[in-house]
């Protein structure tokens, strides 16, 4: 079975407001509020552009944010919040 | 003419709005609050020359309608989404459907819990899916329980501990003490698919349904605003199959009376044999209409006997008593604790 | 129902009834400055739970267009406090056209500050005072942002003051009965300034926010944009049934003006402190 692909909620679904090192989200088809803050921003940028796997996710982010990764913690951080954003309907899995 | 005349009036022909002094206005959006009508009247009424501080709070009901249709189809998503795992579609019944179909019924209407339809052999695996996906059981009484899954047409409440709402899964439309048995297989057979893994019962079905849930299911409180769900389904979609339909859920008689009062109080277009009320008709009309001003309930004593009634509908004389005797000594029990 | 009077406050306005005449006489008489207009955005009822209740000791039970299951009855002669009751609680309820900040307001010219906090945290006590010297009072419960412009419109009910407070009551003010002995202790209620009320049709720019709490030695702090954005969304009663139009609304007030968290000791520091950090604008 091929490796799950996630995909970003629609822009035009979504209103986002940087307010420090969190960030407002407004989900329209939710009506709710998210504050979010590191990396949970970033992903949904990643997955804005185009739909990722987990590796080539991973990938874009290292390449563009220090993910503290020596160990393997960030991959066991990112699954978390993705896990948490699907659940909040910001993150698809296609 | 009361209130209540007054709101029936304006949602069957708005044009009457105009003739409505300020005072009247201050009842009428009491009334129609007080029936979770001021959402469909704020519709109704949209574009017409109302004075400048009603037009304000009308607005205002059509803001909140607008939420609750987001919520009520967020809500349908997340649980198809959880329910994925059945490969059936979730097929949605009352506002939700009206609201997901684009029906004029839905327009402006207020939506409270989401109510759904599974065949019965999947109500246990939904139930796993769902509480697996977050959601809880509100009763935790092992009688309330019980009586829910032995009598009722459906699983427990359940509510989303995040989004605190709540989704009643219905195997089919009527209690199983009730003494009709609407054919559940031929609801969910027939239902229309939707995008999203969701569905609606057919049309005729969901007049069925509105018209049992009017009558059969409650004190007809509210009833009022089922009334206005059977008009707004036959005015957009007609009639077509009605009556057959109807009979094969054995529920032609509840469906004629929906249809006579909805022609008595909105004007729907009804089939000549339905132009006419009932000496027990009125008793209803009068019923429906039993809400002042000032938004309180009237005639006491006819709520009363339509409370009686409710419960002689829902359940068998003997399974009520038994019903009412554990509730009471459940009742005592508590304050005796308490 | 027997008895009623329609009140007129700022952008909204009431009908409330009473099974009894004493609630409306005393409401007749404390919003003797305010219009009566012909219509009503809510009812309010102020109803006997049962109809010999009416005169064997009398409760008053507050209903309304938007209400409270679990809201206990008031003794009958806590009418006015029921009548204020059941008014609030339709406007957190109810209100959609403006998002709702649980703050008082107080403005110079058109420029506004608004002081949010829980009660108790002394911002109806401050607006009080602050309104006394030359400041004009918008209301102690809600700051009402307008969606459109942002701007927030006064909503100038009487203040109601409490136990250690009631001795702050300037003399010219008008004031209602001392009702003693209510859930929140003894209770009286103010109406504001007749100017403030005059000028309730005329909104404000926000230009300052403070987070006020009495009682506590004087310290000034600033907020992170989060920590502002998420105490105004916790301050709010229809944030989240406003929608896309909460959000924005939010949004923007918290990005155009000065947000900081004030602790003062008593109400002349407090004051002090306000007018200060007024003046550094």
């Amino acid at each position: 079975m091929a490796a799950p692909r996630y995909r970003a909620a629609e822009a035009a679904l979504l209103i986002v407001e940087p307010l420090d090192v969190f960030t407002a989200v407004f989900h329209r088809p939710s009506g709710v509020t998210h504050l979010l803050n590191e990396p949970a921003p970033q992903i949904l940028e990643a997955l804005g552009n185009e739909p990722l796997e987990m590796e080539a996710l991973l990938a874009w982010l290292a390449e563009r944010y220090d993910l503290g990764d020596a160990d393997g913690s960030g991959t066991a951080l990112l699954c978390a919040r993705l896990d948490e954003l699907e659940a909040a309907g910001l993150v698809e899995r296609t | 003419m009361t209130a209540a005349q007054t709101l029936v009036e304006v949602l069957r022909d708005p044009a009457r709005a105009m003739a409505i002094d300020l005072t009247r206005w201050t009842e009428l959006l009491t009334v129609a609050r007080a029936e979770t009508l001021a959402g469909t009247l704020a519709h109704r009424l949209e574009g017409l020359a109302v004075p400048d501080a009603v037009a304000k709070a009308l607005a205002e009901a059509r803001i909140d309608a607008a939420e609750a249709r987001r919520t009520a189809l967020w809500e349908a998503n997340r649980i198809a989404k959880a329910l994925r795992p059945l490969a059936h579609p979730v097929v949605l019944l009352k506002g939700t459907a009206f609201a997901a179909a684009g029906l004029a019924a839905g327009q402006g209407r207020g939506i409270g819990d989401c109510d759904i339809l599974l065949p019965k052999p999947m109500l246990d695996h939904a139930e796993k899916l769902l509480v697996d996906a977050g959601w809880q059981w509100i009763k935790s009484d092992p009688y309330d329980d019980l009586y829910y899954r032995r009598w009722m047409h459906e699983l427990p409440p359940l509510i989303h501990a995040e989004r605190g709402r709540m989704v009643d899964v219905h195997h089919t439309i009527l209690p199983l003490t009730a003494r009709q048995k609407p054919d559940a297989q031929a609801l969910i057979a027939d239902a229309v698919p939707l995008d999203g893994g969701l569905a609606v019962l057919d049309h005729a079905d969901m007049i069925v349904h509105a018209a049992a849930h009017l009558f059969a299911d409650g004190e007809l409180a509210g009833g009022l605003r089922n009334l206005w769900d059977i008009h707004a389904l036959i005015e957009e979609r007609g009639l077509e199959g009605l009556e057959a339909r109807a009979a094969r859920h054995g529920l032609s008689s509840t469906v004629d009376r929906a249809l006579r009062l909805s022609h008595a109080l909105y004007g729907t277009s009804v089939p000549r044999r339905c132009r006419h009320l009932t000496t027990t008709d009125r008793l209803y009309r009068r019923r429906l209409m039993a809400r002042d001003g000032w938004g309180r309930e009237r005639h006491t004593a006819l709520r009363t006997a339509f409370y009686i009634r409710s419960h002689l509908i829902r359940m068998p004389l003997p399974l009520l008593s038994r019903h009412l005797w554990i509730k009471w000594r459940k009742g005592k029990a508590a304050s005796a604790s308490g | 129902m027997k008895h009623q009077i329609t009140l007129g406050v700022g952008p909204v306005s009431f009908r409330i009834g009473s099974d009894w005449h004493g609630p409306i006489a005393a409401l007749d008489a404390l919003y003797h400055d305010y219009p009566r207009p012909g219509f009503a955005d809510y009812s309010v009822r102020l109803e006997a739970i049962s109809p010999w209740r009416r005169w064997i000791r009398p409760s008053i039970r507050v209903r309304g267009d938007y209400w409270l299951p679990d809201a206990s009855p008031l003794p009958r002669a806590q009418g006015l406090l029921a009548a204020e009751m059941g008014m609030n609680l339709q406007v957190a309820l109810g209100h959609r056209r403006h998002l709702l900040i649980h703050a008082a307001v107080v403005a110079r010219g058109d420029r506004a500050i608004l002081m949010s906090g829980v009660s108790g945290a002394g911002k109806s006590t401050l607006a009080l005072m602050l309104s006394q010297r030359g400041w004009r009072f918008l209301g102690d419960e809600f700051a009402m942002i307008d969606p459109e412009t942002g701007w927030v419109h006064p909503f100038p009910r009487p203040v109601s003051l409490k136990n250690e407070s009631l001795e702050l009551i300037p003399d010219e003010y008008r004031v209602g009965p001392l009702l003693a002995g209510t859930p929140k202790g003894d209770v009286r209620h103010v109406a504001p300034p007749t100017a403030a009320i005059a000028a309730m049709d005329e909104p404000a720019r926000p230009a300052l926010l403070v987070f006020p709490r009495f009682g506590f030695p004087s310290a000034l702090g600033g907020l992170a944009a989060s920590e502002t954005f998420v105490r105004l969304t916790q301050a709010s009663t229809n944030y989240v049934a406003m929608g896309e139009a909460g959000f924005r609304t939010l949004v923007r007030l918290r990005g155009r003006i000065p947000a900081v968290a004030l602790d003062y000791p008593d109400g002349a520091t407090g004051v002090a402190a306000v007018e200060a950090l007024w003046d550094a604008l």
